[in-house]
């Protein structure tokens, strides 16, 4: 129990359920088919990027580039295939994008690795290439007709909710189950591979994690690496929801990733971060940024409350350090050492 | 199979044109405890690199279990040769649990992939049931104290199959209780046939610990012998190269005289209750007492870091408020904190700006830019005072020894000419020679009777034989107060140890 007072994973659950419990007494709307399967649908994309922040904030790295490595890859990808007239299969262009992905994302680490430079720095000047690349080199604009397969992907459904009362309905689209294949990969790395272990271990003490002999320069590129994997899947995910391909249809998706990430636990300084966590926190943002409208709220007022709730995020977590601190120095006064250790004695 | 578990002969290591060591022998018989003593600088730091194949020796052997080393011995094949260091920082991970510790370095050196959770709990209660302690596996490392990391860094290392555990002054951090629980450990290692390295400076646990001892100044042998044969006055001299009278402070008070700082009924909420004392002109008061027990908040609301719930404190008879360390500063209280890198010194900073920062205000030239000839003088006023060994004034202090930085720390406060000075462990991580520096300078301060000073320290012998009254706290109050006359170290202790 005191365990889990101390984690954001519990706090964002309390209001998550406290959320859902309003807006299902206010609107009555929340536990319908419809507004389900919507918010599910609106967690397919923040889900996978949020993913990937969380392991580069884990690694201690911070990344704004995503957003334009998914926008480039997405808009390279679907131009190419289109113009090309492609009609084979679709996961073909997904692989082709999370490839060219990796390799852009691999850049940003092996300038963090090998130059020691500041990510924050360093993403925000491969986005701003990345983003100059499009525009000028690629001269993007709106591909609304898109190839073949990702047009059909686009209206494949695992199910469809239809409201009986209004005849609304709501598809769920079948890249929902990249989502859930994403959560699997990234959650089996994290917990039960050395790789993933060694991410925690970096971040945790990147000295100590050198001298226990791993291959840190590796850590930090892999990181990136992958962030760049799932953005190139992301922006195909984007590209195939929308139905349409928008260059620009990204823009400052990183601050709602990290937010995200951030709100469920994931800390800024390193070494803590869950997949569990990240998720309760896109599923926070994403009924902020869907519901509240059930509520009578203006949409525009989304913003607004999603920021609240970061600064209460961080505001708990950081409460929860001082007050630790706080408990420590006081159980200290109260039992003298010789105390402490005749207690802990008897414990065992 | 001989029974020397590691030789070292004639090592010799040049850093550019310094000698860090000159022909260096070392013996260590298996399941012996050694002690590598010496002060700062004095190479132990280089040769336990040499042995753990850090740095390449420019001269000399190392052998380790009748295995002579070659030129090409590095930190792969001292593992495998069974040595394993524990550095002053321990290299462990703060964000995960006590298991994942222990268990991931070893699963990363069997080239593992995979992590099987069951197996790295039972690796970490093998390494626990080995060295004779129990722990809970499941706890995040940054909830524990430094003596739990340094047992979580021993159970790892004694997973490697250690011969040889080198440990580096592994107990600058602990109390006493938790010393005590080291020294169990090692001492249940030697009976299962380790050897340690234990390297320290200080007295007491050479005595304690170690069957035999090693010490080295400059970079040279002075000796090695079975600590049976030594006396607290002979290492000092071996560690020093003088003789260090160890006569106490006599305090010289009369009548009459006004109390330099009074406090009374100082309260903090959760740190300390109704604190009263006075310090006259010419006095040393000593303040001692366990980690936890109060001190360190005490030292930190005088100088207004922590600002008291309640109290009065006085300055030469005039009640003053202090509420912060700027009103302390403005009230002339001066304040030595215990950890000098973190709180007392701007590492990158030039000695000699380090030393002036304190009393910049008084020198700045009339239109207000920095004196810097003034800077300098001053800075070499202190330097022959308190003789700090330096290079140049215009290096970084990060370049001193513990000594020398502490002795920079005490002049940059002394050069505010304070009414009040706190000093609180003004000699953490020095060695016997600037200690002795240090206590000397300290009871010149009080010589002119116009400044109050206050020691808080936890080496009891330090007080003693420096403040001529010794307040001991305990949970936040005030339970003796002692004369340091025909005071003696055990008595203390117990005092200072003694439930109440």
């Amino acid at each position: 129990m005191k365990k889990l007072l101390k984690r954001n994973e519990f706090y964002v659950s309390v209001v998550i359920v406290l959320l859902i419990i309003l807006i299902q007494g206010k609107s009555g709307q929340f536990f319908t088919s419809n507004n389900l399967v919507d918010l599910a649908r609106s967690c397919i994309l923040p889900g996978i990027l949020t993913l990937g922040i969380t392991i580069e904030i884990i690694a201690h790295s911070i990344d704004v580039s995503f957003p334009a490595i998914a926008m480039i890859t997405m808009y390279s990808v679907t131009e190419v295939a289109t113009s090309a007239g492609y009609t084979g299969p679709v996961w073909i262009l997904f692989l082709a994008a999370a490839l060219m992905g990796t390799v852009l994302g691999s850049i940003n680490g092996v300038l963090a690795a090998w130059l020691k430079l500041p990510t924050l720095i360093i993403t925000l000047a491969t986005s701003s290439i990345y983003m100059g690349i499009m525009q000028g080199v690629l001269k993007c604009r709106v591909i609304a007709v898109m190839a073949d397969p990702l047009e059909r992907l686009s209206e494949t459904y695992l199910f469809v909710a239809q409201n009986k009362e209004s005849g609304l309905t709501s598809p769920l689209p079948v890249l929902f189950l990249l989502l859930i294949a994403v959560i699997i990969v990234v959650g089996v790395m994290l917990k039960y591979t050395m790789l993933g272990r060694s991410i925690y271990a970096f971040g945790g003490d990147p000295v100590s994690a050198q001298r226990a002999g791993f291959n840190t320069v590796f850590i930090q590129i892999f990181v990136f690496a992958f962030m760049g994997c799932l953005a190139g899947l992301g922006g195909m995910t984007r590209t195939v929801l929308t139905g349409s391909c928008q260059p620009t249809t990204l823009d400052g998706y990183e601050m709602t990733c990290i937010a995200a990430a951030v709100l469920g636990g994931t800390r800024l300084s390193g070494g803590v971060g869950t997949v569990k966590g990240s998720l309760l926190g896109v599923l926070l943002m994403m009924i902020v940024s869907n519901n509240l409208i059930l509520l009578g709220i203006p949409t525009y007022w989304s913003k607004f409350v999603t920021g609240v709730f970061i600064i209460l995020g961080i505001g708990i977590s950081s409460y929860q350090a001082l007050r630790a601190q706080r408990v420590l120095s006081a159980s200290v006064l109260e039992t003298a050492p010789a105390e402490k250790d005749a207690k802990e004695a008897v414990r065992k | 199979m001989s029974d020397t578990i590691l030789k070292v002969t004639n090592v010799t290591k040049r850093f550019g044109g310094v000698c860090a060591l000159d022909n260096v022998n070392l013996e260590l018989k298996k399941g012996e405890i050694h002690c590598l003593v010496g002060g700062n600088g004095s190479g132990k730091s280089t040769l336990i690199k040499i042995i753990s194949g850090f740095y390449k020796p420019d001269g000399g052997t190392v052998e380790i279990d009748g295995i002579r080393h070659t030129q090409k011995y590095s930190t792969m094949d001292a593992i495998a040769a069974g040595v394993q260091v524990i550095y002053q920082d321990m290299s462990v991970f703060p964000n995960l649990t006590v298991a994942e510790n222990i268990a991931l370095t070893i699963n990363k050196s069997e080239n593992k992939k995979l992590v099987n959770w069951k197996q790295v709990d039972e690796v970490a209660q093998q390494a626990f049931d080995k060295i004779g302690v129990q722990m809970p596996l499941h706890e995040l490392l940054e909830d524990m104290s430094v003596a739990d990391k340094q047992i979580v860094a021993i159970a790892r290392a004694i997973l490697y199959d250690a011969k040889l555990l080198i440990m580096d002054e592994p107990t600058t951090a602990l109390t006493r209780k938790e010393i005590d629980k080291l020294f169990e450990i090692v001492r249940n290692l030697q009976a299962q046939g380790v050897s340690i390295l234990f390297v320290s400076h200080k007295l007491d646990e050479v005595f304690e610990i170690a069957t035999r001892f090693t010490v080295l100044r400059n970079g040279q042998n002075i000796i090695t012998d079975e600590t049976s044969n030594a006396t607290r006055e002979k290492m000092t001299y071996y560690i020093s190269g003088r003789t260090i009278e160890g006569e106490n402070f006599h305090a010289d008070i009369r009548e009459g005289d006004t109390p330099l700082f009074e406090v009374k009924d100082l309260c903090l909420e959760n740190g300390f209750e109704n604190i009263s004392f006075k310090v006259m002109p010419g006095e040393i008061l000593g303040i001692t007492g366990l980690l936890g027990s109060g001190r360190t908040e005490l030292a930190m609301s005088l100088f207004g870091l922590y600002p008291p719930t309640s109290g009065q404190i006085f300055i030469k008879g005039k009640e003053v408020k202090i509420d912060s360390p700027m009103a302390a500063l403005k009230n002339k209280i001066a304040y030595v904190p215990e950890d000098r890198l973190t709180e007392g010194l701007f590492l990158l900073q030039s000695i000699q700006d380090n030393i002036s920062v304190a009393n910049i205000d008084n020198m700045c030239r009339k239109n207000g830019s920095i004196d810097e000839e003034l800077v300098r003088a001053d800075a070499e006023k202190w330097r022959d005072r308190l003789s700090i060994k330096l290079g140049k004034m215009e290096d970084a202090i990060g370049t001193l020894s513990g000594g020398n930085q502490q002795k920079v720390v005490l002049a940059k406060w002394l050069e505010t000419k304070p009414d009040v000075l706190i000093l609180n462990g003004p000699t953490v991580g020095v060695d016997i020679g600037a200690k002795y520096d240090l206590h000397a300078r300290i009871r010149e301060i009080v010589k002119d009777r116009t400044t109050a000073v206050i020691v808080i320290s936890d080496d009891v012998l330090e007080v003693i034989q420096n403040c001529n009254r010794i307040i001991v706290v305990k949970k936040g109050r005030i339970t003796d107060e002692l004369s340091n006359e025909g005071l003696d170290e055990a008595t203390l202790v117990s005092v200072v140890t003694s439930r109440s």
